[in-house]
Order: C-alpha cells, then structure tokens, then sequence
C-alpha cells in the first residue's frame, strides 16, 4: 500500500480519490520496484509527499509525468499560431544569415583576408592586432579550415550585428526607465543562466532544423544579454553632474542622449559588444548540433565518430577565432578609453 | 542708483519627499526641519526664501554644508521645481513657462558654473566652451570665433584643441567659466564654483572674475561656504541656514550688524580691518575743523592704519571722488575692528 493512503482516508478524501482514473501508466519507481521484486516500495522509509508518491494514493492526482507531458502539449498547441507570427517576423534573419554565409565563403581568400584585416584596422587602428588577424586567418587556411572559419565568422558577424541593434536600444530604454529595468533584469537573468542546449529545444519544436534562423535565434537570445545589460549600466554611470550641466544649457533629451549620454557610455558599450561576440562564438559552436555550419560541425565530428585530430585542431581553431575577435574589439575600447579618459 | 531688479524669489519652499503639499502645510504652520524630518521622513530644503538680485550685481548666497545653497540656486533655472512659490525672471513667473521656453531661457538668458567643472570629457576644450551655441545649433566654425574669444579672455589661448583631462583642475574651471561666458547670456549661476581650487588659484579665479564683472556688469548669482570669498565678491550677501534667511543685506553692513549669534560666529574669524571699508564706519558729513589727511571711502582699514603709521590720535576726511563725505578718527576705527559679541558696553 502507498504512504500517504491514510492521509488520503482522514481527509474524507478517499471517493474523490477514486474518481479520477486509476489507470495511469506506472511511474518509474513503480517499474523499478517492480523489475527489482522488493515488493512494497514504501516499507521503513517516508517518500516525499511528491506528485509521484501521492498518485499512489490517489489517482486523482496528476504524475510528474503529465507535467511535462501537458507543458508539451501545451506547447504544440500553440506552435502553429505561434509560428505563423514568428516565422515572417524572423525570415529576414534567414535571409542575412545565407546571404553572409555565401558572400563569405564565395569570396576568394585573397580578397577576404585583406578585407578582414582592413576591418581589423579600422576598429582596432593597431599594426601589431592586423599582423595577428593576418597570422590567425593564414593558420586556419593553411591547414585548410578556412571555409569552416569563415561560416563561424559570418554567422557571429550577423548574431553580434543583430544584437547591437536591438540591444542598445534596449539597454536605453532601460535606462531610462526603472520599471522597465525592474522587469527586464529577471528575463536578462534567465537568458543568461539558462544552459545553452535549452534554447535549442523549444527552437526546435518552431522551425525546421534546416532553416539558418533556428540557430540564429538561439545565438541571439544567448548572446544579447551583456550588451543590453552594460548599455544600461553605462548611461546609468553617467557622471551625474555633466548630465546636470548638459539640462543647465538646455539640452533636449535627443541631444543628451547622443551628445553626452551615449559617447559617455562608449567604453561599457563597447565591452558589452565584445562579451555579446564572445558569447555567440561560444553559443555558435553549440547550435552546431542543429545544422549550424563551421567549425563547431567538426568538433562535433570529432565527438561522433571519435576523430580526435580533427576534434581538437577545429577547438584550437575556435581558440584562434575566440583570441582575434577578443583582441580586435578590446583594441577598439582601449582606443575610445584612451580618447575619452575622463580625469 | 537703484538697479532694477533681474532675478526675484518669492515665498519659495522646496520640500523633498513623497508628500510634499501635506509636509508644506505643517512647515507654514511653524514646523522645524528636524521635526519634519524625524516624524515624516520629508527633508525641508527651502523655508520662505525672499530674495531680490539686482541687474548687474553679484548676489552672494552663503551657507554651511547641507543649508540649501545648491537647493535655492537651481530653482533659478528650473533644474529643481519648487513646492511652492515664485521665481521672476526680468518680471516674468518662470513657474508657468513650458518646457520649450524654458530651454530657451537655459540656452539665452542664463549660463552655469558648477563645482565639479562638469564639462564634456570627450569633447575639445574649444567645442566644451562652445558648448551652449552648439546647443542651440550652431556648427563648430560659427561658435569658433565667440568660443575662441572667451577662451582667451580666460586665459587659455593655445587651448582649444587640448581636452580637459589634459589641463589641470584650475584651468578646467577657466573653461567652465569661458563656456557660461559664450553663451552671451545675462545671467551667470556660480554653484560653489571656486571651492574646489586651491586657495592661491581660488584668488586668482576671483580677481579673474570681479575684472570680468566690472566690463560685463552681468547678474551673478554666486554660491559659497567661505565668508572671504564672499566678502570679496558680494554687492548683496544672503546667508542661509538650515534652508532658511537669516540675514541679508549689505556684506559691510552684515559684518557690522550681524543679526544672530550664527553669524556672529561666522564673522568672528574674519580679518576685520582688510574687509571693512571707510565709507561703512566713518562719521557721516563733511568734517569741520583739523584733519591729517584725505582717505577714500572705499580704502580698507588696513591702509588708513598704516596711513597712520599707527598712531591712534589721527583724524581724517573720507573723500568719494572729489567731495568730502565724512571723517573718521582712529578710535572710531580701532573700535569698528572688535567684534560686537566681544565688546564691553561703555
Ligand atoms: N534630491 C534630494 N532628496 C532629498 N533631500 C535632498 C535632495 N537634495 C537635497 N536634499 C537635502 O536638502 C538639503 C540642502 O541640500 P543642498 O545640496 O542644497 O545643500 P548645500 O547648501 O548645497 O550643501 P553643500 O555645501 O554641501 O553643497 C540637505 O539637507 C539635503 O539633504
Ligand atoms: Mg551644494
């Protein structure tokens, strides 16, 4: 007999027990106990008064199992509808992303790496960052992972672009306003300790797993939260008396924002940007597991079919792409820090 | 003589907290600002301010820490909102303005100063100058000239293209005072704008700022903590304490006469005979009988004693200009230099 029948008969509850329909499937320790023989699971020891334990007693009650079962169905009955929003909504993410993926990849080497090392100029404006990219892009390429690098590149390249675009703003808005920020950080929060894989499932459930956007999503959700949150975080630490001072002369809340506020704010921009391109590098190499292409398809190779070598030069190569794009955007703040250094 | 009036306050009370209008009722009932602050949680930050700043002088408001300097000053332009009362601005009620004329009276009329410099750090000394017309739309090469002008005039030529990190904390504080200068406006709001130099650049940012004042004749509002900053600057002095007046006047006539034992104990520190001038302790009417001298009314003490080498039994006639407008005798001038609180009754 189950534990908690008696708390069942002396709450009166027992025909309402009955009523519900006892012919749920057995639950996992039910097999067990069973498979096991040891008879009545519930002798010596008190089980935790769980949905489990107390559908035992009482089929009325639901079993963890209908729990997730019922949030998955849950979920497939609003897939359409939820689709029929999302999907035209997130197609231009398609687009960019096959578009990126195919300029790059097309592009012959001779004019990509100089177009990247100019890049790297321009945000970095250092010799020594340029000569590293050059040396990066010529390592993975002479051991013929360029095409894989690239796909990884061009796909971090839209993620971290789509992520300053709507992250910023976020951020001010968040900044602006503290209820919005009383809700925004709880969600930022989830976003960011959620483990990666669990984006993945219901993206799966949403779109097909050959469409780029289903990774794109996940890279992005992962990936803007430390930008939006050092947006906000910046304007916040806005030295309060320049602000003063901008009102004193009459400023409008436009020439504040982007006349004070945010070049103020550059430098915990900027060091949002190079986390949120950080952590899509990280979260790309995971969304390899639903078709996205590059570097993180062979590390997975190596995993599947136990092929060591390949597994670890495409982490190393991970490693390089994860040292250029760290260097080649802190080398940008060092240079707003220096300009700007406040006293 | 009389200067018309710029700048009138008028039965201001600022009042922080959540319920102000209920707190402002208790206050005009007579309540303390410590009473207001243990049994509400409100912090009293004005109490019936009344003030008149007059077209061209400089109107000092001194105060200790926490006495609502800042508080009052930034009601002029509206950085704070009252919880009630008026301020005039040339005879108009800044209260009712909307939001776009009052940034036009930020932008035009009145300019600021502040303690903590404030300027742009990623901006070039010569846009932070430019800083109020580049507000009100002009580019870079418009403002230049004007800009460049006050850099100039503040002694900063060769500046313009240095930031501010780059100049030391005195220079920094030229640019403020050349930027409230570009903006060509009437009006200048100084919160506490010398006090954080050091005494010899502080000095000479006061002789930079009354030579200045003597050429512009602007409307200065001027706040500080120290009385010989004050004494040196003020045409008007307001002294506050605990959000409330409790002199104002005249700075001579405050030193003279101070109406309460607060500042009493503010005015005891001073050196007297350098503050005080002839024309606040002399014996008005032109002198009859032996003179030794002429002084002028505007003399401090400290030159007639050393035009008297000392001597106590000397008599000289006050001159403003070339009229006789009074005498004064050395005892007059020994006495006027004890304070009141330390005197003997004869
Ligand atoms: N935003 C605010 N909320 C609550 N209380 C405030 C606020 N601003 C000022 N006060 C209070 O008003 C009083 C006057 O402050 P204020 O800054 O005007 O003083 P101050 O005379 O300028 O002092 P200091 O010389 O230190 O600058 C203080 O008691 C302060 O606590
Ligand atoms: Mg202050």
């Amino acid at each position: 007999m189950a534990t908690y029948d008696g708390l069942f008969d002396t709450l009166g509850l027992r025909s309402w027990c009955d009523s519900g329909d006892g012919g749920g499937p057995m639950s996992m320790a039910d097999l067990l106990a069973q498979t096991g023989g040891s008879g009545d699971g519930g002798s010596g020891r008190l089980p935790f008064p769980s949905l489990d334990s107390l559908n035992d007693a009482c089929a009325a009650f639901p079993q963890s199992r209908d729990l997730t079962v019922g949030l998955e169905e849950g979920f497939l009955s609003i897939r359409d509808p939820l689709r029929a929003i999302v999907d035209p909504l997130t197609q231009p993410l398609s687009w960019m992303l096959n578009g990126t993926l195919n300029i790059m990849t097309t592009t012959p080497w001779f004019i990509m790496i100089p177009l990247l090392m100019l890049i790297s100029w321009c945000v970095g404006r250092s010799w020594k960052i340029v000569g590293l990219v050059a040396f990066g892009l010529g390592l993975l390429a002479f051991v013929d992972y360029y095409d894989y690098a690239m796909q990884t590149l061009a796909i971090i390249f839209v993620c971290a672009f789509i992520c300053v675009l709507f992250g910023v703003p976020i951020g001010i808005a968040m900044s602006r306003s503290d209820r919005l920020q009383r809700v925004a950080i709880p969600v930022l929060d989830m976003l960011q300790t959620l483990p990666p894989f669990v984006y993945l499932i219901p993206l799966i459930f949403l779109f097909s797993v050959t469409e780029p956007k289903l990774y794109g999503i996940a890279v992005i959700l992962y990936a803007i939260v430390p930008v939006v949150r050092l947006t906000d975080l910046g304007i916040r630490l806005v030295d309060k008396d320049v602000i003063e001072a901008a009102d004193a002369f009459g400023m409008t809340k436009r020439q504040k924002l982007f006349g004070v506020q945010i070049p103020l704010a550059l430098p915990n921009i900027m060091a949002g940007v190079n986390q949120t391109i950080m952590m899509s590098l990280a979260m790309v190499v995971i969304a390899s597991m639903v078709s996205a292409p590059g570097l993180g398809i062979l590390v997975l190779r190596g995993i599947r079919n136990l092929e060591l070598g390949v597994g670890l030069i495409a982490g190393l190569g991970i490693v390089i792409l994860a040292v250029l794009l760290d260097r080649v955007t802190k080398a940008s703040l060092a240079r707003i820090d220096s300009s700007q250094s406040s006293r | 003589m009389t200067k018309p009036v710029k700048i009138s306050i008028r039965n201001l009370y600022k009042i922080f907290g959540d319920d102000p209008q209920h707190a402002l009722k208790q206050v005009q009932a007579g309540k303390s600002k410590a009473d207001l602050l243990n049994e509400s949680d409100h912090v009293l930050g004005l109490r019936d301010i009344n003030v008149d700043m007059k077209d061209g002088e400089i109107t000092v408001i001194m105060g200790l820490s926490g006495s609502g300097k800042s508080t009052l000053i930034r009601h002029l332009n509206r950085l704070i909102d009252p919880t009630s009362g008026e301020v005039l601005v040339n005879g108009e009620d800044i209260m009712s303005w909307d939001e776009s004329r009052l940034r036009g009276l930020r932008r035009q009329t009145m300019s600021m100063v502040f303690q903590k410099f404030a300027l742009l750090p990623h901006r070039t000394v010569l846009e932070n100058a430019g800083m109020a017309l580049a507000t009100q739309g002009l580019k870079q090469q418009e403002f230049e000239t004007e800009a460049t002008k006050w850099l100039e005039r503040v002694g900063l030529a060769g500046y313009g293209s240095q930031y501010p990190h780059q100049l030391s904390g005195g220079q920094q504080q030229r640019v403020g005072l050349a930027r409230a200068l570009t903006s060509n406006s009437d009006i200048m709001l100084m919160d506490e704008a010398f006090s954080a130099l050091d005494p010899l650049i502080r000095t000479d940012m006061q002789d930079l700022l009354l030579e200045l004042q003597a050429e512009l004749k602007k409307t200065i509002v001027f706040i500080t903590h120290d009385l010989d900053e004050a004494l040196k600057l003020a045409d008007h002095l307001v002294i506050l304490k605990a959000g409330a007046i409790v002199q104002q006047g005249e700075p001579q006539h405050i030193l003279l006469n101070p109406a309460d034992p607060y500042i009493e104990q503010f005015v005891a520190d001073i050196n007297r005979a350098r503050v005080l001038r002839v024309r606040s302790v002399m014996t008005k009417g032109a002198p009859e009988g032996k003179v030794c001298g002429d002084i002028a009314a505007s003399d401090n003490l400290e030159s007639v004693i050393s035009r008297a080498r000392g001597a106590l039994d000397r008599r000289f006639r006050v001159m403003e200009g070339d009229t006789p407008v009074g005498s004064l005798t050395m005892a007059d001038l020994m006495l006027a230099l004890v304070p009141r609180e330390a005197r003997i009754p004869a």
